[in-house]
């Protein structure tokens, strides 16, 4: 594995003066490097996921994506952003935009691209998630799975370095998990750095390089998939894994 | 295992015959006892109102203007006012001679506002467009070029003030309501409360004192010698009035729009305004079609108020021309029925038009 692309180190993070939801945290993420995150809610595995592209601002502690360290420094999380893709467990698609418009939005305003070639763009990226032929219709004319798919596509548009999944398929009915899974199977496959937060243990045994298990604002527990599955260190990771995969 | 046989049925109508306007009649005014019980008594009430009324205002009516006809006994309603007044009713004290720069202004305004409704011309150009009908709306109306005589803005009225202050005033609210909305939300503590204590100032005072300060006590605190036209002081009036309430409408809109689409916006590295502009208001401004139209609809029928402040506009111009005039003061009513009627077509036609509106904007919501 190459050099690192996202650095915690000692980051904290609370809401409000009493709610400390991120411990000192470190960790290291190296280019390409596929991760899955999973605890129980609360845990603050999501708030974790969304320092990286400033969604949440640490209070304590150096944050640095790509080279550059994420402060109030507007600039450096615009630049930070441009390089991280998110998808949204609710996919929060824009309703009043064709899914098409969906993906053009960022690069014809952030990009500058011409519309033709925009639109080329977003099309292959739909082919892509297998969803062509709905680039017409508007999301909400969807069904969960597709919109997620095309919410994947919309931040593949950004050609980002690092993709964040925040639960991507909690809000699906079970028929529909699969086909999002294999889009971001697919995904990992080409290289992208990707972090997940997910309880689908079945796509962290696929693709994760390291399976991170958090509690109460701590990484409690990192390990490859075999090992963290097979032979969980901790007390609290054992608990966790018999009651999502005791049934 | 036995075959599974069937046997095909023939499509059958329906028991209860559901179209035509038998059972339109049987669905909506009989449908149950409370709606039988309701038409009989709104049927019952119609019956005893409408004959007298259609008999006043049509049998017996007088159609010509006529003094002498209109005041002899047994006369109903006498529309014949409306034909010897409706100059002064419509175009207020601007001098008759010159009658035909109110009537051409007013008709190029409303054909302006007309093509602006219409998706076809949604485009830069209007705004252009805009600016010249305003321009000759104003050049023309109170003159002093071109050889024109100067009609000052105190003898403007009647229907093409009300149109012009409706239109100018709605105009410019929205975007003040649009900046006072999104300021109230910012994260800018300075920003939000100048927004908060202007929109709690305004709605806190009602309009008839908004347009008394703005006719008589802002002149007392301008230096001496400044003065600014009591039209364009009240056209400001209503102006901010308006905005302040339109502005608590759109936040409204705003608040009910989900957090993840300004986080989606964000992480697709739009910026504030961009993600304002491109997202946060189409969805917000659609949610609220209603509640903007209201507004709109409530500032038209509110010009009305300039009366107090000696302006005449549609309503106070049939005050003036009725009032001073003894001969025909007792048929006020029939001119209040006529002005009613022209309200009416102005706000019908806006309440229309905000429908399809709302069908415009919620197409992406259709299955």
């Amino acid at each position: 594995m190459s050099e690192s692309i996202i650095t915690f180190n000692k980051v904290n993070k609370w809401y409000g003066n009493n709610f400390h939801v991120l411990r000192d945290i470190d960790l290291d993420v190296k280019q390409g490097e596929r991760i899955v995150i999973c605890g129980p809610s609360g845990s603050g595995k999501s708030t974790l996921i969304r320092c990286i592209n400033r969604l949440e601002e640490h209070q304590e502690g150096h944050l640095t994506v790509d080279g550059v360290e994420l402060t109030d420094d507007v600039k450096a999380i615009d630049d930070v952003r441009k390089k991280v893709g998110m998808v949204f467990q609710q996919f929060n698609l824009f309703p009043h935009l064709t899914v098409l418009e969906n993906l053009t939005l960022s690069p014809m305003w952030v990009g500058k691209m011409p519309k033709k070639e925009a639109e080329e763009k977003a099309m292959e990226q739909l082919q892509r998630v297998r969803i062509a032929e709905q680039a017409s219709k508007y999301p909400l004319q969807l069904s969960g799975g597709q919109q997620q798919r095309v919410a994947i596509a919309r931040a593949l548009c950004l050609k980002p370095k690092i993709m964040l999944f925040d639960e991507p398929t909690s809000a699906l009915d079970p028929e529909m998990i699969k086909e999002v899974l294999d889009v971001m199977i697919e995904m990992a496959n080409q290289g992208i750095t990707m972090i997940c937060v997910t309880h689908e243990m079945g796509f962290a045994k696929a693709v994760a390089d390291r399976v991170i298990f958090m509690d109460e604002g701590q990484i409690i527990e990192q390990n490859n998939p075999h090992d963290f599955f097979n032979n969980p260190q901790s007390e609290r990771s054992r608990d966790f894994l018999s009651k999502i995969l005791g049934h | 295992m036995t075959a599974v046989t069937y046997q095909p049925i023939k499509a059958r109508t329906a028991p209860i015959n559901t179209e035509g306007p038998v059972a339109w009649l049987r669905l909506n005014l009989f449908g149950d006892w409370k709606t039988a019980l309701g038409t009989v008594l709104i049927g019952a009430l119609l019956l005893s109102v409408m004959p007298q009324f259609i008999d006043w205002a049509l049998v017996r009516a007088v159609w010509v203007p006529n003094y002498d006809v209109c005041h002899a006994e047994g006369v109903g309603a006498c529309w014949g006012v409306v034909a010897e007044k409706y100059r002064i009713i419509l175009l207020g004290r601007y001098p008759f001679e010159e009658q035909w720069r109110p009537i051409s202004s007013t008709a190029l305004l409303l054909g302006l506002v007309v093509v602006s409704c219409m998706r076809a011309f949604w485009r830069s150009g209007l705004a252009l467009l805009w600016v010249a009908v305003l321009a000759y709306f104003f050049t023309v109306m109170h003159g002093g070029v071109l050889g024109l005589s100067v009609v000052d803005t105190d003898r403007w009225g009647g229907l093409p003030l009300t149109i012009m202050l409706s239109t100018l005033c709605m105009a410019m609210a929205f975007p003040i309501a649009l900046v006072v909305a999104l300021g109230r939300r910012s994260n800018l503590p300075a920003i939000r409360s100048v927004c908060t204590v202007y929109v709690e100032l305004v709605r806190g005072v009602p309009l008839i004192s908004v347009l008394f300060m703005a006719s008589f006590m802002f002149p007392l605190l301008m230096p001496q010698g400044v003065s600014i036209d009591v039209l364009v002081r009240v056209v400001a009036g209503i102006t901010l009035f308006a905005a302040a309430y339109m502005a608590e409408v759109i936040r409204g809109g705003l608040q009910a729009l989900p957090k993840g689409q300004v986080e989606a916006a964000a992480t697709l590295g739009l910026s504030y305004w961009q993600t304002q502009r491109l997202i946060v208001l189409p969805q917000a401004l659609a949610a609220v079609v209603p509640g903007i139209m209201n507004n709109f609809i409530s500032t038209f029928k509110d010009t009305s108020l300039v009366t107090i402040v000696s302006l005449y506009e549609l309503t106070g111009a049939m005050s003036l021309a009725l009032n001073g005039d003894s001969d025909w003061r007792p048929f006020k009513i029939e001119c209040y029925l006529f002005i009613a009627v022209i309200y009416f077509i102005f706000c019908f036609a806006m309440s229309r038009y905000s429908m399809w509106i709302e069908k415009q904007v919620n197409k992406s919501r259709l299955r």
